[in-house]
Formats: structure tokens, sequence, C-alpha cells
């Protein structure tokens, strides 16, 4: 199979490898997919007091295209507020990335960990979750 | 990077191997020289190609202890098995519709016996054991007064297993049932006498014991005679079975090919079963490591493990240096791990983080020990990016957890 460079590059050197204290209440901690799929994605996110993700880290169980859509994502979240980052869609994190139609779900496995990462802070705040008017444009190549 | 090794390092010698340097040079002649069809009988072109056609059915004879006059010269294994199971079928159909494959064979046999199904005949597949091995038990228990045929690989392509070809053929013979066996895998690694196995129909590969892609043969038994509805008519080569001008070259390749298969296969197996044995260590010095399929049935070649916790794909992607095959769904073209694995009852995880490697005549120390370090060190890198390896290390119970899939 052949890797697009971007790809490949965030393989070879993932950005934000790691981990926060999940009981830590400025976290939150998105897990999505499963082993049984072969794609298992956690992101985490550091939110400040005014809102803005100022860090974030993954972890993931996947191939070479979902280890870069889910490193991509958190350098892409770092610095948004939550409702910014719940823009990001997996369309563009597959144009960037380059992926061919058959990774296309790694980028949406991506954007599911977005959103349950910021899903999770909301709860554990007592913020009401947003509607997702994402999921009504969502578009799968 | 060490001196002497070339990269990639290839270990991927099921999937296809090299043409080995001999067979090279002895085929080249028979491409611009000897270039004459071996069914021109009125002139010297045509002899010198029939003759070297025939000194290679011979030699393929010569591997596999049988009568060359009972070897049909086909396109590789696929078509082989094609002609066997198809030609078989369609031929004994007054007989019975029944027909018994084991559901860990190649998808050449699988894929026909499905479309024999759609023309009407009825297949058992066998499940095998969690060591990948038919029971012999269940096999005779599936047998019935209608089955035909029965169709069994020697040795598979995924794990290298090797399952009990004589006492299987011994059960077929009593009962009158024909026995075809794929030995595409088997060829150069394991002894094949047919002098001695009761087997009616065997199928052979050039390209996977070191001879070119694009020929192979079928072993076609004259006492007791089998008979086959040829599947690709003409002028009537290969005594009816199967026509087409024979590719002298390609055959040379292939006779060539088993012939040093026959010299040096003994020698071979014990250099390569050392070569493993080293590469199963280092293997096992990595926690989380499973083995796929019979250590003890097993070809020496091949080595099919999981790492646990860590996706295939990725994990072939960390060892770009190397050559290797992998069970994980990501590099199949649907998203389904390895059928061949889940036969064996092994976990979609397992089977997603699996890897095949398969040694050869090529093979070197030295390239074994670089892969025993170099999966070391990639394995605990993507370890450290597994939100399951994770899991695993703080205690949780991987089997208990609700997952988000989507």
């Amino acid at each position: 199979m052949a890797y697009s460079s971007k790809v490949i590059d965030h393989y070879e050197n993932p950005r934000n490898v790691g981990s926060f204290d999940k009981s830590d209440p400025s976290v939150g901690t998105g897990m999505v997919g499963a082993p049984a799929c072969g794609d298992v994605m956690k992101l985490q996110i550091k939110v400040n007091e005014q809102g803005i993700i100022e860090d974030a880290r993954f972890k993931t169980y996947g191939c070479g295209s979902a280890i870069a859509s889910s490193s991509l994502a958190t350098e892409w979240m770092k610095g948004k507020t939550l409702e910014e980052a719940e823009k990001i869609r997996n369309t563009q994190i597959a144009e960037e990335l380059a992926l061919p139609p058959v990774k296309i779900h790694c980028s949406i496995l991506a954007e599911d960990a977005i959103k349950a990462a910021i899903a999770d802070y909301r709860r554990k705040h007592g913020l009401a979750p947003q509607k997702d008017a994402s999921r009504d444009e969502r578009k799968v190549a | 990077m060490k001196s002497g090794l070339k990269f990639p390092i290839y270990l991927d010698y099921s999937a296809t191997t090299p043409v080995d340097p001999r067979v090279a040079e002895k085929m080249i002649p028979y491409l611009t020289e000897h270039f004459g069809n071996p069914a021109s009988r009125s002139h010297a072109f045509g002899w010198k190609a029939e003759e070297a056609v025939e000194e290679a059915r011979a030699q393929v004879a010569a591997l596999v202890n049988c009568d060359p006059k009972e070897l049909v010269w086909t396109s590789g294994a696929t078509e082989s098995i094609n002609l066997a199971l198809k030609g078989a079928a369609e031929f004994y159909k007054t007989k019975g519709r029944h027909l018994v494959t084991v559901k860990t064979e190649h998808k050449a046999t699988l894929d026909t016996m499905r479309e024999l199904e759609r023309r009407g005949f009825e297949v058992t597949y066998l499940d095998v054991d969690g060591e990948g091995l038919v029971d012999l038990n269940a096999l005779e228990a599936a047998l019935r007064k209608d089955t035909i045929l029965v169709s069994v690989m020697y040795v598979n392509n995924e794990i290298g297993v090797i399952q009990d070809i004589p006492a299987i053929g011994e059960i077929c013979r009593r009962r009158g049932i024909l026995f075809h066996v794929d030995a595409a895998q088997a060829t150069g690694k394991v002894d094949i006498d047919l002098g001695a196995l009761k087997v009616d129909l065997m199928s052979f590969s050039a390209h996977k014991t070191y001879g070119p892609k694009g020929v192979g043969a079928l072993f076609i038994r004259r006492k007791p005679r089998v008979r086959l509805e040829p599947q690709i008519h003409g002028g009537g080569h290969e005594r009816g079975f199967r026509s087409g001008t024979l590719p002298t070259h390609q055959i040379v390749g292939m006779g060539e090919a088993f012939r040093i298969a026959k010299l040096e296969m003994g020698a071979e197996r014990e250099r390569i079963r050392a070569l493993s044995r080293r590469l199963l260590e280092g293997i096992r010095e990595i926690e989380e490591v499973y083995v796929n399929g019979s250590l003890e049935r097993r070809v020496p070649h091949n080595l099919n493990v999981s790492f646990n916790f860590v996706e295939g794909e990725s994990l072939i992607m960390a060892v770009k240096d190397i050559a290797v095959s992998s069970g994980s769904a990501c590099t199949s073209a649907s998203l389904e791990p390895s059928y061949v694995l889940r036969a064996l009852g092994r976990s979609d995880e397992l089977a997603h983080s699996s890897i095949r490697f398969t040694l050869g005549r090529f093979t070197t120390e030295e390239e074994i020990e670089y892969t025993v370090a170099h999966l070391k060190t990639k394995v605990a890198k993507l370890r450290d990016m597994s939100p399951l390896w994770e899991m695993y290390k703080e205690g949780v119970d991987l089997n208990s957890v609700q997952w988000a899939a989507h």
C-alpha cells in the first residue's frame, strides 16, 4: 500500500503521543472504535479556563492512516475553542493526508474521537451537549 | 545499516520466490534459440522443444515419485486446482454431487467450490482445530454415499501447517472417493511420495519453488485411472486434458526448479529450521506474542505470529525494511481479517495483529538477526502509541470494555 508522505511523516514522527490523567478536571477523554474493527483511538484534550484547548494527546491502535489521522487531529485541536474544534471535518483530515477511499473511515473515526473528547469534557463540567450539526452534513468520500 | 544486507529483506517466500539463477539460465535458450513449438512434429525445432518438455516432465515426476505420463502442464496451481475440481466434479456428477473441503484452503479451491455450488453441487467446508489441523473423525463423518471428491491442501500458505495427507488418502480410497491435494506450498518443503500416498489428483506451482510464475502442473493418477472433463479446449494438447501450446521455457524452468528442489531439499530444510528457530526465539522475547497454527505439524519455513495490542498494517509499515505479509484486514481489500486465522478461532484483534514471516533459500542469519532487533524496537514503539496496550498494562480486562464502534 502506498502511503502519502504526510501519512508517513505522522507515522514516523507522531505528534502528541501520550496520556493525560483522566480524572483531571481540565481533561476530556474520548475513546472510539473497537479492536474487532482494527481501529481504536483515544484522544484527550486539556482545556484552560478560557475554554481553549491548550494541549492534546492521542493513542491509537490502527493502521498508518489511523495513526496519522489522530496525530493530525491533536495538532489541529490545539489553540482552538471547543466549538471551533468541533467543526473539524473528517474530509479536511482526509484531504490533508491524501487518504485513499479505502482509508476514509480512519478520518471519520478521528472526527468521532474529537467529538467524544469534547463531549466528555462538557459532561464533566455540566455543560449542555452541543447540537451536532455536523452529522447532517457528514460526507463519506 | 549492516553491510551485506540488501533492503528490503525478503521474508515473504510463501507469496512467491525469486527464480533460482540456475533455473533462469536453463530457461533462456528456449526463448530465443530453441523456440520451436513442442507440438511441431515435422522438424528439429519442434523435436528439440518436445525433448526439453519431456525432460522437465520427468524432473517434476522425480520429485513427487509419479509416472511422468501422469503429469499435465498448466499455467499454475490455480489452473490445476480448477481443472481438478471442476473436471472431476463434472465427470463424476452422475455418481454423486457432494464435495468436501476445508475452510482454510486457498481461495483457488474455495472460490472454485463456490462456483460448483452455483452449478448445483453441494459442498461441505470442514472446520479446523485451534492448531489449524483437520480432525480426521470429523472428515470421515462428513463423507456420504454421494460424496465424489475431497480436497485438502498439503501445506497451508498462511500458517504453514501440514495436514495428514497419508491418513486422509486412506480414508478416501477405502470409500472410493477421489482425493485432490493442493501441493503448491509443499514442493521442496515436505517429501511427497505419490507412490505411497493414496492421492488421485495433486496440483503443483512452479513459482513457490524457485521457478517462474505462470506455470504449474496437475498430477492425474492412471492406476486407478482418474477421469476429468477438460476445462480448456483446443488442439487437444496434454492428451486432451489441457489444450494450448506448451510454453517450453516456462516448463524447462519448472523442471529445473524441481530438480534442484529434490537435490537440495533436505539440507535446505535444516538450514531454514535453524534460522526460523532463531527468529521464533527472538520474537518470543517480546511480551504478549502468539504463534498462529501448530508448531509441531508445520513447515519450518513459516512463522505466523500475532503481536497483541498492535495493529498489523501499522506493524508492517513499521518494519518496512522487511517484506512480509499480514493477516490484517487493512491489507486486504475488504475490512475483514484473514479467514484462515478466523478459522483457528483467533479473535479479530489477534487476526488483525498478525504477521506472516516465510523464509527461503536465500535467507541469511544476518537478515534474521536484523529482523529480530528491528521487530523488538518497532513493536515497543507501536505499543507506546497503543491505548489497548496501556489498558492491558493498567490491568483492564479488554473483553469487558464497551466499545463505541462506528
